[in-house]
Formats: C-alpha cells, structure tokens, sequence
C-alpha cells in the first residue's frame, strides 16, 4: 500500500509537472543542479515530518482550526530545517536564501496536510510525503540541470562542453527559468497525448 | 537608500514576480481577466502594506528584545495569517462581487510567498519602519503591475490558436519568461 502511494507523488501526481504548485521555489532556486538538488531535499525532510506529526496528531486536532495547527507544524519543521542547514551546511544556506524559510509557504506541504496526512495513517503519510518530496527534487533536479546545461555549459558544477562553448546567459536568468518550465510542461504533455494516441490506436 | 530610491527599485528594477519569482501562484492562478488581477493586486498591496509593519514591530519589539529570533518564521506567519483572516471578512463586507471573484485565492494570499518574503527581506536589509512599509507598497505594486499586464495579454491568447501540448499554462509560462526579459530591461536603471 504505501509502496503505491511513493510512485503516486513521484510520477502520477507529480507536484511540479502534474499538480503544477509549489512553482516560487521551482523558478527561483533552479539555477544550478545543486542548488536545486538541496532545495528538494530541504523541502522532502520538511514535508516528511509535517505529514507525521500531522497524521500522528489527526484526531486531536479540532476540524475548525486545523489550517492554522497545521501552519505551525510545518513552520516549526522548517525552523529546525534551516538551523541545522544553518549549523552545517553555511555556504548552502547562504546561497538559498531567502528560499529556505519560504519553504513554510510552499503550498505544496499545505496540500499534501490537507489532503492526505489529515486522513490516513502515519505510515502511509511518510510515504507520501517522501513520494511528493522526492516527485518534487525530481522535477528541480531535470529543470536545473536544463537550465545549468544551457546557461553555463555544466551539469552539477562539471563543465561538460569545454571552453568553446558560449554559455546561453538568458538560461539562468530570471526568463530562462519561466521559458525552460514553459517548454518542459509543455513537452511533457506533447508525450503523455501522443502515449494515449498510442494505445488508442493498439485496442 | 532614500525612500525614492526602494519604491522605484522595487517595482520595475527588482520586480516581485518578474525577477525574484515571489507570488508566483496568484500571478498564474488570477490572471485570466484583467479586472479580477486589478483586484488581486489591490488585496496583496493592502496586506503586505500591514503586514510588514506588523511583522516589523513584533521583530523589534518582541524578537530582538528576547533573543528570539529564531522564532521569525513561526511568528511572521501567524500575523500574515491572522491579518488575511481580517481582509476576507472586509471584503466579504465590502465587495462581495470581488470577493465572488477572488475565491479561494483570497485565504490563500496567507500562503503567498511574497507577503512572508517582503516580511523577511525587510528585516534582513535592515531596514526601519517607514522604508519597510515603502518597500513592501513598491513590491505590491510592481506584483499588480506585472499580474494586470500578463492578465491583458492572457486575455488575447485565450482567442490564439497555440498548439494542443503548449495550451493553457506552459505558453502562460513561455509568455511570462518574454515579460520577464522585458522586465530585464531594468536592470541597470538604479
């Protein structure tokens, strides 16, 4: 059971291909494959303990307030989160910023407290939130390194062109990041309708 | 910096969506018609304005005076929430058509990066009360500015013959990425 609800936030409800939300950290974070790699994962460890703390807490908290309960959950998770990026991972943290404790308002935790921690268990809640983190540093990952390939010739820091290569500067600029997405939902979607057109035309 | 100086900085040069990609889902979300973007901006300037000051004096006068400043995160957006709570109800009060229009992008300015991220920046450029608030207004403005162009321009695609895989929000993304390089144009200009 918990082994489908993995792949479900991996691939088939994908957050960013997909669902389309969380898209502020999406863009801004994902100049370099590195930057988009710790993102992801920053965002995994959080959206793992809110959907168990949440999940464990479910009967407890009353239906009316339970946006603002789960707020400061997920505020408190992205809390430790940035101290101990702060204790150990300094250069990192100096590099994301600003985005670390806009982690609280990634909608994409929010959605998954609301729509899957608040109704089932905490076993299967670890998993979706680590399926819908790791579907979410996925997508990071493939735009980063698009975006990184295209603009500085190199993939997590590995220069793979040499030095002939002129660098597309546009790519790791703020439009390169609204035009790479655009292309890739775009293709994406060009794939699954001609999937479909596919196996229509087998039966 | 002189107050001329942030209020230009942050509409055109350092723009909200444009450049720092901060409240990105109501730019893509309530962009379809130009008069419920007006709206939308409309709501954002207000809350911000007040929530930075709000968020100002809870730094300075609560955080920093006990040594919490760990806490920010966690107290910024109990305030941001609270005081959207309150704009729903004027709203709701005020203008129930805007209010009909805004759905649930109105309890979701709470989740809207750019209030909490205009609450953080303040503090952390250091910035005091009156630059604080200036900062955030800019910022508003340049978030209506740019969500009230991107909404006249979705208003003529919606007639556009775009290819299947591309209709809907990747040419709404393609068609922000070339308003972004208009955008860059700014760069420069401060």
């Amino acid at each position: 059971m918990s082994l489908k609800d993995l792949k479900n936030g991996l691939i088939d409800e994908n957050p960013t291909f997909v669902q389309l939300i969380g898209m502020c950290p999406t863009l801004a974070v994902t100049t370099s494959a590195m930057s988009g790699l710790s993102m992801g994962l920053a965002t995994t460890a959080v959206l793992i303990g809110s959907n168990l703390v949440i999940s464990l807490l479910r009967k407890v908290i009353p239906d009316k307030i339970r946006i603002p309960a789960f707020v400061v959950i997920i505020a408190s998770f992205v809390t430790l989160i940035q101290m101990i990026m702060n204790a150990y991972v300094p250069a990192l943290y100096a590099s994301l910023g600003l985005y670390i404790p806009l982690i609280v308002v990634n909608c994409i935790i929010l959605a998954r407290a609301e729509a899957f921690a608040f109704k089932f268990g905490p076993i299967r809640s670890i998993a979706d939130g680590l399926g819908m983190g790791l579907g979410f540093t996925l997508a990071l990952v493939i735009l980063a390194s698009v975006r990184e390939l295209l603009g500085a010739g190199s993939i997590f820091g590995l220069s793979l062109f040499g030095a002939a290569y002129k660098p597309a500067l546009l790519m790791i600029l703020p439009p390169g990041a609204f035009l790479a997405l655009g292309i890739l939902i775009g293709f994406k979607n060009w794939i699954t309708k001609k999937r479909a057109l596919n196996s229509q035309g087998e039966i | 910096m002189s107050i001329f100086t942030i209020l230009l900085s942050s509409i055109l040069v350092n723009n909200f969506v444009m450049s720092r990609f901060l409240g990105i889902c109501p730019f893509l979300g309530v962009s379809k018609q130009v008069e419920t973007a007006v709206g939308m901006g409309a709501a954002v300037t207000f809350v911000m304005a007040i929530a930075s000051a709000a968020t100002y004096v809870a730094q300075v006068s609560i955080l920093d005076k006990f040594g919490l400043e760990y806490m920010q995160t966690i107290v910024f957006i109990l305030i941001i929430a609270a005081l959207v709570q309150l704009v729903e109800l004027f709203v709701k009060k005020a203008s129930p058509t805007l209010y009909q229009a805004l759905g649930v992008y109105l309890p979701l300015i709470t989740t809207n990066c750019a209030v909490l991220g205009i609450a953080i920046m303040n503090i952390q450029m250091e910035l005091n009360l009156l630059e604080s608030v200036v900062h955030a207004v800019g910022a508003a403005l340049g978030f209506t500015l740019a969500i009230v162009l991107f909404a006249g321009i979705r208003e003529r695609l919606a007639l556009a013959d775009v290819p299947e895989a591309f209709q809907g929000f990747p040419v709404a993304l393609i068609t922000a990425g070339l308003m972004s390089i208009a955008f860059l144009g700014f760069t420069g200009l401060i």
